[in-house]
């Protein structure tokens, strides 16, 4: 296990608060483009 | 071959979707691999562990200010030569920057709060990134409170103009007021200044995964916007039919 020492609070916070923004973000990205790409088939589809 | 070729989104979303796995890939092994690596290095005899925090406070910071360099670049082209997927390119950038911009507010003021004894300084850069960040907030508006596409991608690219003067202050904000509790650069070349090799070596491939991870975003974001013009042009001739 790293020693992170007395900071370690502060280095966790750090890392925990950056992985959730770039997760949410990723997340986002991929879930609207799979939704745009489903909407776009469908109405090609359809159209 | 010109580059303009890629300005139709034909073009682009056939050669974006063929590079897209290899840059996705090089994103994730980069920024996991560099931040992993920079989580490992031994604690700074000054800072002890906080020291770790520069590698995702380093990259984030230079990719917010980088990231709206791009969307100035593609909104200019949008603004002279009127390609769409300049500006659906700038408009798929803007939350992107945003996220990194406050992932370098967020981080620096975890960092500032053991190290200077204060979450927050109305210091001149750490000001400026926090105009910066409300000008991405502002230019995400904007995109969305206008209905006309073109006259969105318009006014976003002037007030990307705008902005241009926040990202540079951001980036030079050190030199210009030589008062603040900020730093200067992180990677300085200057005799006595330089970083060592020990954290200086993970930093360069966390650098390297954030701006590979923006490229991906980005693909990832103007292929959406393609799509999503692509429907709205569709509807709208089913419509009149």
């Amino acid at each position: 296990m790293i020693d992170l020492g007395k900071y370690a609070g502060t280095v966790l916070a750090a890392y925990g608060v950056s992985a959730v923004l770039l997760i949410g973000l990723i997340w986002q990205s991929v879930a609207a483009n799979a939704r745009a790409r489903k909407a776009l088939e469908k109405q090609e589809k359809n159209g | 071959m010109s580059i303009w070729k890629y300005a139709n989104p034909v073009k682009f979303m056939r050669s974006s979707g063929a590079i897209l796995p290899w840059v996705v890939a090089g994103a994730g092994l980069c920024t996991i691999g560099g931040v992993l690596w920079g989580f490992l290095t031994p604690q700074d005899y000054k800072q002890g562990s906080t020291v770790k925090i520069v590698f995702l406070h380093v990259p984030a910071a230079m990719m917010a200010i980088n990231i709206w360099v791009m969307m100035l670049v593609a909104s200019l082209i949008w603004l002279v030569r009127r390609h769409h997927v300049s500006a659906l390119a700038a408009k798929a950038a803007a939350p992107v920057g945003a996220i990194m911009t406050l992932i370098a507010l967020a981080t620096g003021a975890i960092w500032g709060q053991p190290m200077w004894g204060s979450w927050w300084e109305w210091d001149p850069r750490l000001t400026s990134f926090l105009i910066l960040f409300l000008f991405y907030v502002g230019y995400i508006a904007l995109w969305s409170a206008i209905d006309d596409a073109d006259s969105a991608a318009d006014l976003t690219g002037v007030l990307c103009l705008v902005g241009s003067v926040f990202a540079l202050l951001s980036r030079y904000a050190v030199l210009f007021w030589n008062q603040g509790l900020h730093q200067g650069a992180s990677l300085s070349v200057a005799p006595g200044e330089r970083m060592s090799a020990v954290y200086r070596y993970p930093l360069y491939l966390s650098m390297l995964g954030f701006l590979l991870l923006f490229v991906a975003l980005v693909l990832i974001r103007t292929r959406t916007e393609i799509r999503r013009r692509r429907l709205i042009a569709l509807q709208a001739k089913e419509a009149r039919a």
